[in-house]
């Protein structure tokens, strides 16, 4: 069956709507703004058919064939003489159950996001189309199957991002968009070097009968596709392939972001304004332990599988450390961007684990992680709108002057904390219990469950400060939720309840493909030392 | 008999002819009609145009020598390399001319425009010998040729202090790089007995070991490379004179004469010393000297140096000179390779660099003509006060920090892949670092453009022509960064070397 081009869709559908945005004559923020939530409100649209369509049996990761929606085309080839052999570049997007989580997140978070960038009243031409570039930036690195494609949409969001802290940030505004720009880039020429080097070491057949060097994901995970004397070769395996791993880890670890490259992420997301914080912490960090699911894992297994214990280790010290400083914050929206950097450790645990229990858990947690922050950046965002202030101690006693809001806020924070009933327990409890049964990460995850405690520590104490206790007298002519903030937060909680008392829902979609990855590493383990490790 | 030889070569030297006959007409129209001087830059147009097309038709000949006869070898060559570096060369003089149409600055030097256009023109005289010379002497003269026309240019606005100043640098420095350069010249002579390149070819490589006196010579040679390419420490004249000398002549140096130098670097470096070449593209050059030491040295200092300074300034094209003295350290870094890997980069990145590197310099130019300041305060809220403009310099700046989907990335990921193909990780990482360096004054000039608030409400309109010129500087950036199969097929034509 002749099908439509799906994921160039649904990647490209923000760059029409950007179009669109920059013919409207200017003094059109309204329909600025509607074009905008349209666009992704149509990509979640497009997601859902996604969703619809997706066949659960199909394991992906290594397998072009099992790849969902498949779009290939030759982007450019060229004979560049004997020494240079065929340069050779595909337009190569397809889905598995690792991205299609991710691509549903980044159309739900998108929206919401949109949404949420009403209040949005400084250049709104600018920022909507700067917007919808970084969402196509976003997309595109979740459906993309071949490195260089990969890399540019992994860079693409790099400038709108910029612009949207340092234009629409608040007073520190410049120095975290700098901070953010640096440190990003830093970790990408590393993937960037690491991703030449994989060139340089593969070669495949290109049909009539030569051999050619190729960027494509899938190709470079078979070790036979080396060449014997490759740099990077899986056959004559080398201490650069631990090096190759290791600088395409620290990229991805930058956005995660893992401890101690961590330092970018409270600057950004305190200056950032509400929607941009949404997408940052409910989309971007994610890109980093997708990367590291979709590219260190299965490129390097036999890397992999004697790294895991590290993975595990800044795993733990993220959760602990993240946990620590989030407890010791007095400003809303640092503490819960130290809370991100916590949560993103329960993944880097679940994905050390190499178990199916764990990864799975670790992608769910990926997904739970996206819509739980992102509605407590919402909140933070509706407290800040009506009094300008972020400041722990400076509230009290909301939950009288604000009882929906509170109620909302509830669930966002005990989803945070891993009540049962709610999204975030499982995905926890997962990641625990595959750490847990694997041997080499063991000890670690007993230490990691501190975690919990502490996370139940600092998010009880907000509520205590913020919603509990005797309404500070300035806070008197506070209104409740609108509409439009009733939009955001309802999906996203129908979301949360739904994933905690269901969560098949989500694992049916990924469980094929964790399979195959889980695998994938033990069958790897094992050949490649027959190889030589 | 040598007059036949120049007979017969008259047809493989068209372009020059060509040019040369322009400088006279340029010349005699400026003497002729002194009050016509606004059809100059259309004239000279004209005549780039004509040795355009004459070069065009260059390119189904056979590679050969020019003035050959009988034992004697020639002076110049033709072969794609030439062809290739002829066309950029011309093409950059095209825009550079329309650029100086555009220019405030020069306004106020309109009594001496015949002047200007015949300097520029025997820029470009001098550059096409120096991009196709196999001969010493030729190499000196055309580079002298290059050098007395562009010290003029750069000391050209003589009301403005600054551009006396960088004049009289200029000068200075110049006529001590080339001194130098002539002694190194005069030693491989003394050694050699001969001048042309293939020649000395033939003496250098039977030699298994480093030379003492050939080595010195070929380092005194080099510094006169280093001071055209602007590679550190041969770099002091750059900044200042980039800075004082009218803008148009900034970006032609920055582009064209260095492009010109590059090439006669590579061609000095491969042809004097090649031996063969293996089947992965590396060169087998003889042991006489070892290039790659010393390239990896310079390379590396001419990155950092140039990206560690350009932090600090303040002004936008004094930036921009630090910042073009990093792009050839980049460029250097791919030649350290001495393979056609190393070279295919080089070429793809100079076609980047120079749309580029032209398109930010116009753009500098265009906010000089409005607010007649460089200064980097000066920027603040532009982007919103030239939407357009702003943009563009948005695109052009993350190009040069080589950044996808820009062309600026395909530059900077063929220097990486022939990095790496040798492969030589710690340079790599050098070059990725610098990158990133780099990234911090480049977004410096966007941040100004547009997250400082405009100090001065105004709205400023550029005449169509000159909107069109920057999109068509802007917009083959994007499309070369997205779709560069073109870019590197002209790569591989271009890397064919008469000889090999």
């Amino acid at each position: 069956m002749q099908q439509l081009p799906y994921l160039s869709l649904i990647t490209f559908l923000p760059v029409i709507g950007l179009i669109l945005i920059l013919f409207l004559p200017k003094k059109n923020d309204k329909q600025v703004k509607y074009i905008a939530i349209f666009f992704t409100g149509l990509q979640v649209v497009l997601a859902g058919i996604l969703w619809n369509a997706y066949n659960y049996a199909a394991g992906g990761i290594n397998d072009p064939k099992s790849f969902q929606f498949v779009e290939k085309f030759t982007w450019i080839q060229f004979w560049g003489g004997d020494w240079l052999g065929t340069v050779k570049i595909d337009y190569f997007l397809g889905i598995d159950g690792l991205s299609m989580p991710m691509v549903m997140l980044t159309a739900l978070i998108s929206f919401i996001a949109a949404i949420s960038s009403w209040s949005i009243n400084k250049s709104v031409k600018g920022y909507f189309a700067l917007f919808l570039l970084l969402d196509t930036g976003m997309m595109g690195v979740f459906v993309a199957l071949d490195f260089f494609l990969f890399y540019v949409f992994w860079e693409l969001m790099l400038l709108p991002m910029y612009f949207l802290i340092g234009i629409w940030g608040g007073p520190r505004k410049e120095y975290a968009a700098i901070k953010f720009f640096i440190y990003t880039l830093l970790g990408s020429v590393f993937i960037l070097l690491a991703i030449i080097g994989l060139y340089l070491s593969a070669k495949v057949p290109l049909g009539d009968g030569t051999q050619v060097f190729t960027f494509n994901m899938l190709e470079l995970m078979n070790p036979k596709n080396y060449l014997q004397d490759g740099i990077l070769s899986a056959v004559n395996p080398s201490n650069l392939r631990f090096l190759a791993f290791i600088a395409l880890f620290v990229g991805f670890a930058i956005k995660i972001p893992m401890f101690p490259f961590h330092t970018w992420l409270p600057d950004a997301h305190v200056e950032a304004p509400t929607p941009i914080s949404v997408i940052l912490a409910g989309v971007l960090l994610k890109m980093g332990t997708y990367g590291i699911l979709r590219i260190n894992y299965p490129i390097f297994p036999d890397v992999t599988v004697s790294l895991v214990w590290w993975i595990a280790l800044f795993g733990m010290i993220n959760i602990i450390y993240g946990a620590l400083c989030a407890m010791a914050q007095k400003d809303f929206k640092k503490l819960i961007a130290y809370s991100s950097v916590s949560h993103m450790g329960f993944v880097m645990l679940g994905m050390a684990s190499l178990t199916t229990v764990g990864v799975a858990g670790a992608v769910l947690q990926m997904f739970n992680h996206g819509t739980i922050t992102a509605m407590l950046f919402l909140i933070v965002g509706v407290l800040y709108d009506r009094t300008h202030t972020r400041g722990l101690d400076d509230f009290g006693g909301m939950a009288n002057q604000m009882p929906v809001y509170t109620g909302f806020v509830t669930v966002a924070f005990f989803a945070a904390i891993g009540l049962p009933g709610l999204s975030g327990f499982i995905s926890e409890a997962f990641v625990f219990l595959g750490g847990f049964s694997n041997g080499v990460t063991r000890v670690l995850t007993v230490i990691s469950t501190l975690g919990i405690l502490l996370g139940a520590g600092y998010m009880l104490w907000t509520l205590q400060r913020v919603f509990l206790g005797n309404l500070n007298e300035k806070w008197n002519a506070l209104t409740d939720l609108d509409t439009r903030e009733y939009v955001m937060f309802i999906p996203l909680t129908i979301i949360i309840i739904l994933l905690g008392v269901y969560p098949s829902l989500m694992l049916d979609i990924m469980n094929s493909s964790v399979n195959s990855l889980v695998k994938f590493l033990t069958v790897a383990k094992t050949s490649y030392t027959s190889i030589g490790f | 008999m040598v007059i036949n030889t120049i007979f017969n070569s008259f047809h493989l030297i068209g372009p020059e002819i060509a040019v040369a006959l322009l400088l006279l007409a340029v010349v005699i129209f400026d003497l002729a009609f002194p009050k016509n001087k606004k059809f100059l830059p259309w004239l000279t147009i004209t005549g780039i145009i004509v040795a355009g097309f004459l070069t065009v038709k260059q390119y189904s000949l056979e590679s050969g020598f020019v003035f050959e006869s009988g034992n004697t070898q020639g002076l110049i060559v033709i072969d794609n390399f030439a062809f290739f570096f002829k066309l950029l060369i011309l093409g950059v003089s095209l825009l550079i001319i329309l650029f100086s149409v555009s220019s405030e600055e020069l306004k106020n030097c309109y009594d001496r425009a015949g002047e200007y256009y015949t300097l520029i023109t025997g820029m470009i005289l001098g550059m096409f010998f120096m991009v196709s010379t196999v001969d010493l002497i030729t190499l000196y003269i055309s580079i002298e040729l290059v050098s007395f026309s562009s010290y003029v240019l750069a000391g050209f606005i003589k009301k403005s202090k600054r551009s006396s100043e960088a004049g009289l640098k200029y000068i200075i420095y110049g006529a001590v790089a080339s001194g130098i350069m002539l002694f190194g010249i005069s030693l491989v002579f003394g050694y050699t007995g001969t001048t042309n390149f293939y020649q000395i070819n033939h003496i250098v490589v039977h030699s298994l070991s480093p030379d003492f006196l050939l080595s010195l010579a070929f380092i005194l040679i080099f510094v006169g490379f280093g001071y055209k390419i602007s590679a550190v420490p041969f770099h002091f004249w750059t900044p200042d004179v980039y800075e004082g000398a009218p803008t148009t002549i900034t970006a032609y140096l920055s582009v064209a004469s260095k492009a010109a130098g590059f090439a006669l670097l590579i061609r000095f470096v491969k042809i004097i010393f090649f031996t063969g070449i293996d089947e992965n593209g590396y060169w087998i050059l003889s042991k006489a000297f070892n290039w790659s030491y010393l390239l990896i040295i310079i390379s590396v200092l001419t990155m950092t140096v140039g990206n560690f300074a350009a932090l600090w300034q303040n002004n936008v094209k004094r930036m921009l000179a630090y910042s073009s003295i990093a792009h050839a350290g980049y460029m250097l870094a791919a030649l350290t390779m001495l393979s056609e890997q190393g070279l295919l980069a080089i070429v793809v990145y100079f076609v980047v660099y120079g749309l580029t590197n032209l398109g930010a310099f116009y753009i500098v130019l265009l906010i000089h003509n409005k607010t007649g300041s460089e200064e980097i305060d000066d920027y603040d809220g532009l982007g919103y006060q030239m939407p357009l403009m702003g943009v563009a310099m948005t695109i052009l700046l993350v190009s040069l920090t080589g950044l996808p989907p820009t062309a600026g990335f395909i530059g900077k990921l063929y220097v990486f892949i022939s990095i790496l193909d040798a492969p030589h990780y710690t340079l790599a990482v050098i070059v990725a670092l610098n990158s990133v360096v780099s990234l911090y004054y480049y977004v410096r000039i966007i941040k100004h453009l547009y997250l400082n608030n405009p100090k001065v409400e105004r709205e400023f309109t550029f005449p169509v022509t000159q909107t069109i010129l920057v999109l068509v500087l802007t917009i083959p950036v994007i499309i070369l960064g997205l779709y560069f199969g073109p870019l590197l097929e002209m790569g591989k034509v271009s890397l064919r070397m008469f000889g090999f």
